[in-house]
């Protein structure tokens, strides 16, 4: 099984009470704010799930791995996750408990 | 930014809504997230990226205070991978 922003905008249809357009709307704008401030360079702190945060990574060397060839890894700025201490706990257990592989 | 920053500028966005409701909204997602994690279920959500489980083996760990030896068990914890479009809206421009 897979969630999608379809399920997530089911789910505040069935539970918030907004009507179908709201719902799919809040998925959207909910995940386009985080991607906004993630884009000008602000961390993301959402308490009891996880953090985001930006991580500059420097130049590095690097290789085509099919002909060999070396070839520099540019500079780049990256988006890391960091599970919150609730979340880590919630998914330690699995599968104990459920018989079902991720 | 934090949740109750996220919470305001849905609210902002959604004047039609009563604020309670981006704020439960907000709440509802990360509770699905949470729970959909836990069951062992893939997040795909297009544009912004996918969060998986990652198996770590059972090792053997050391309590730093002490130095014995202690066994850690098997587990798993949360994965995120940034999509594409996600990956290139925060790298430096071209």
């Amino acid at each position: 099984m897979t969630l999608t922003k379809a399920e997530l905008a089911d789910l505040l249809f069935e539970k918030v009470g907004l009507n179908k357009r709201e719902a799919k709307d809040m998925v959207e704008a909910f995940f386009d704010e985080v991607r906004a401030a993630l884009e000008k360079g602000d961390s993301v702190k959402l308490s009891g799930f996880g953090n985001f945060q930006l991580r500059d990574k420097p130049q590095r060397p690097g290789r085509n791995p099919k002909t060999g060839e070396e070839i520099p890894i540019t500079a780049r700025r990256v988006v890391t996750f960091h599970a919150s201490q609730k979340l880590k706990a919630a998914v330690e257990a699995f599968p104990r408990g459920n018989s079902q592989q991720p | 930014m934090t949740k109750s920053e996220l919470i305001a500028r849905l609210a902002e966005r959604f004047p039609q809504l009563v604020a309670k409701d981006a704020d439960f909204a907000v709440k509802m997602m990360l509770d699905a997230l949470t729970a959909a994690l836990a069951r062992g279920d893939r997040i795909e959500i297009r544009g912004f990226g996918s969060f998986a489980l990652n198996f770590r083996p059972p090792r053997v760990g050391r309590n730093p205070k002490s130095g014995d030896k202690v066994q850690v068990p098997e587990k798993y914890v949360p994965h995120f991978k940034a999509g594409k479009e996600l990956r290139e809206r925060v790298d430096y421009p071209e």
